[in-house]
């Protein structure tokens, strides 16, 4: 599947496309098919999105979307060194889905 | 150290103001994303994996304490309570949002700070040896000379599109605490036979992909001199660098494909044209430059005894103090490598004690080093104890001065939009697979650096070992290599074989140090027996 991320303009935050707006969260992303340019070029021009672009994921073991890169699994999760600062501080195993 | 003067402010001033409205434009859509970028990064902020990134400018490492308690009150307001110490001797956040960074801008230009030129394929920040003023083998302090290139390079119409960054250090001492030969221009002040000060001058050095060590392009410059001959190296790389790749634009790849002597000759030449116009700087202006760095008014008589009754205080003391040039002065190295910590990293709390501790014992100065550590300049022995008592009270008293897990990182893919690999989490099992603070002391001086790509941020080139880290189809991946440094021994690392994966390249590490603990002869350092035994002995230790 194709999902869309980026950084909320005003933020910086790492985002998601939800379907009909942005989420904080990876496990939110909609699978965009072939509409990943035409989101993105609205979006961007709406100025409700900074640096999007498009990513392969796919569901995990327990069906949670999981992008294909590591890169963009550490900006769902945030630095896997500072998980008091990640999206699941309550969670301390929750870096082990980065890797 | 150096105050601004109305201009200075002015400008500053003037900039942040500029920057505030072009932030609101961006935000109310009247700016694209490519229209902004130049802006933004003109000002320091980058856009990173997790938010926007601020990289605050340090003139040549130095701050004063109020100074640092502002860093301390941005981490705290606008960030997430701590900032990064960079290899640049620079202050960066990784929390940032583009709607509060003009207020940022505001508040560090309230304390004549700004982010100016600490991106973009400008003329960076002057980075210069951390014990500047204070450093026993110094001939002079280089910092005068460094305000003055800042002063002139910040700004400077002639090279204000130049192919790529531009980075230069000084130093005035044989010790290189800099990593002066890595630099694209660098400067080394030097006493001739006669008495005379001149800069020895190099030119065309860099990590990254292409790493290359500086070579001495002027063994001898007249220091009145220098904006001449700066300006002349500017403009033969400025008219003549490519401008097709990004990776082929740097100085070093111009001083490659012309030749030592040919970049050299043009060098000369425009210098002769740039003395001919008279614009350098009058020794009036270098006095009154260096006016602000006259040495703090340091006690006399003071005795250099020190009271090490305390095993703990006398360990830190041997490992953590620098020898001063004053009597009865040491210079103090604050450690920011706690095992298991993250290198560079430090708190709003733990700025707000150091900026207290300069304010109370050092004569109001700290200095960041490229190392990431801190320094505290100039403290009196008599005040040894209760500094190190302050310091471990906030967790800031490790000892660990240029050991095994003294490790420069930098902050590789958990923060990096560039980076392929992580760098943090393999600086933190090194660290704690050589906690011990009696192996690490047996081991010596050994200097590890790792980058998360090719970049080099972590100076990894620069390693006596050196990490690399590469992404290998889509997994992170670390190469080792060997036998680099940064020092006046200055020498490029050279890739030891295949990588290994994160608890692979922690145990490659481990064997290469044994390697090293074998064959070392008494007083040898790993980079010394790494030289004399040759790289093929360490590669079958590592390897099997």
């Amino acid at each position: 599947m194709k999902i869309l991320t980026g950084n909320d303009l005003k933020t910086g935050a790492v985002v998601w496309w939800d379907g009909s707006g942005w989420s904080l969260h990876v496990e939110d992303a909609a699978d965009t098919g072939d509409a990943a340019d035409m989101i993105l070029a609205t979006e961007t021009a709406a100025c409700r999105v900074n640096g999007g672009y498009a990513i392969d994921a796919a569901p995990d073991a327990d069906g949670k979307i999981r992008p294909a890169h590591i890169k963009d699994r550490v900006r769902a999760y945030g630095p896997t060194v500072r998980p008091d600062l990640s999206l699941k501080p309550a969670d301390p195993a929750a870096g082990n889905w980065v890797i | 150290m150096y105050r601004y003067d109305h201009y200075d402010q002015a400008m500053v001033d003037a900039r942040v103001a500029e920057f505030r409205e072009q932030t609101r434009r961006r935000i109310e859509g009247h700016l694209t994303d490519d229209q902004f970028k130049p802006l933004r990064l003109k000002n320091g902020l980058y856009l990173q994996l997790h938010a926007y990134m601020l990289r605050v400018a340090i003139p040549y490492g130095t701050v004063n304490s109020r100074q640092m308690r502002m860093l301390g009150h941005i981490a705290r307001k606008y960030d997430r309570g701590y900032g990064h110490v960079t290899t640049r001797q620079n202050m960066q956040y990784n929390w940032i949002k583009l709607e509060e960074a003009p207020d940022i801008l505001a508040d560090l230009a309230s304390v004549e700070m700004h982010a100016i030129q600490t991106s973009g394929e400008s003329i960076r920040n002057v980075s210069a040896d951390q014990y500047a003023g204070a450093a026993a083998d110094e001939i002079i302090d280089p910092r005068p000379w460094a305000e003055v290139i800042r002063q002139v390079t910040t700004f400077m119409p002639e090279f204000s599109y130049l192919p790529r960054k531009f980075k230069i250090a000084v130093i005035a001492s044989e010790e290189d605490r800099a990593a002066l030969r890595w630099h694209d221009f660098a400067i080394r002040i030097v006493k001739n036979d006669a008495g005379e000060i001149g800069f020895e001058c190099y030119a065309g050095g860099g990590m990254g992909r292409t790493p290359i060590i500086a070579y001495k392009i002027r063994d001898f410059l007249p220091p009145t001199q220098i904006l001449s001959y700066l300006q002349a190296v500017l403009r033969v790389w400025n008219r003549n660098a490519r401008r097709d790749n990004i990776h082929k634009q740097r100085m070093k790849i111009l001083v490659l494909e012309l030749g030592e002597e040919e970049f050299r000759r043009q060098v000369e030449e425009e210098f002769q044209t740039f003395l001919a116009m008279g614009q350098d700087v009058p020794q009036a202006e270098y006095d009154r430059v260096a006016a602000y760095f006259a040495p703090p008014p340091f006690e006399t008589g003071l005795s250099d005894e020190i009271d090490r009754s305390d095993p703990d205080f006398a360990l830190w003391v041997d490992r953590q103090t620098v020898r001063h040039k004053a009597p009865g002065y040491a210079i103090v190295n604050i450690s920011l490598k706690p095992i298991a910590g993250i290198p560079g990293d430090i708190s709003a709390d733990q700025m707000d004690i150091v900026a207290d501790l300069a304010e109370t014992y050092s004569f109001d100065e700290v200095r960041a080093t490229h190392a990431q550590n801190l320094v505290l300049p100039h403290v009196r022995k008599a005040d040894l104890y209760a500094v190190w008592q302050a310091l471990d009270a906030a967790g800031l008293a490790d000892v660990n001065l240029d050991l095994v897990t003294d490790i420069i990182a930098c902050p590789g893919l958990d923060y990096c939009s560039l980076a392929n690999a992580r760098s943090i989490p393999v600086a933190q099992k090194i660290a704690e697979r050589f906690a011990d603070i009696e192996r690490q002391q047996d081991i010596g001086e050994l200097k590890i650096k790792i980058s998360g790509c090719i970049n080099a941020c972590g100076h990894h080139h620069a390693g006596h070992i050196g990490i690399l880290g590469v992404d290998r189809k889509g997994t992170e991946n670390y190469q080792l290599l060997l036998g680099g440094s940064g020092a006046e021994d200055v020498s490029q690392a050279k890739i030891a074989g295949p990588g290994f994966d994160e608890e692979g390249i922690v145990g490659a590490v481990e064997r290469a140090v044994e390697r090293y603990r074998e064959l070392r002869e008494p007083g040898e350092r790993f980079i010394d027996t790494y030289r004399r035994v040759g790289f093929e002995s360490f590669k079958e230790s590592i390897y099997g």
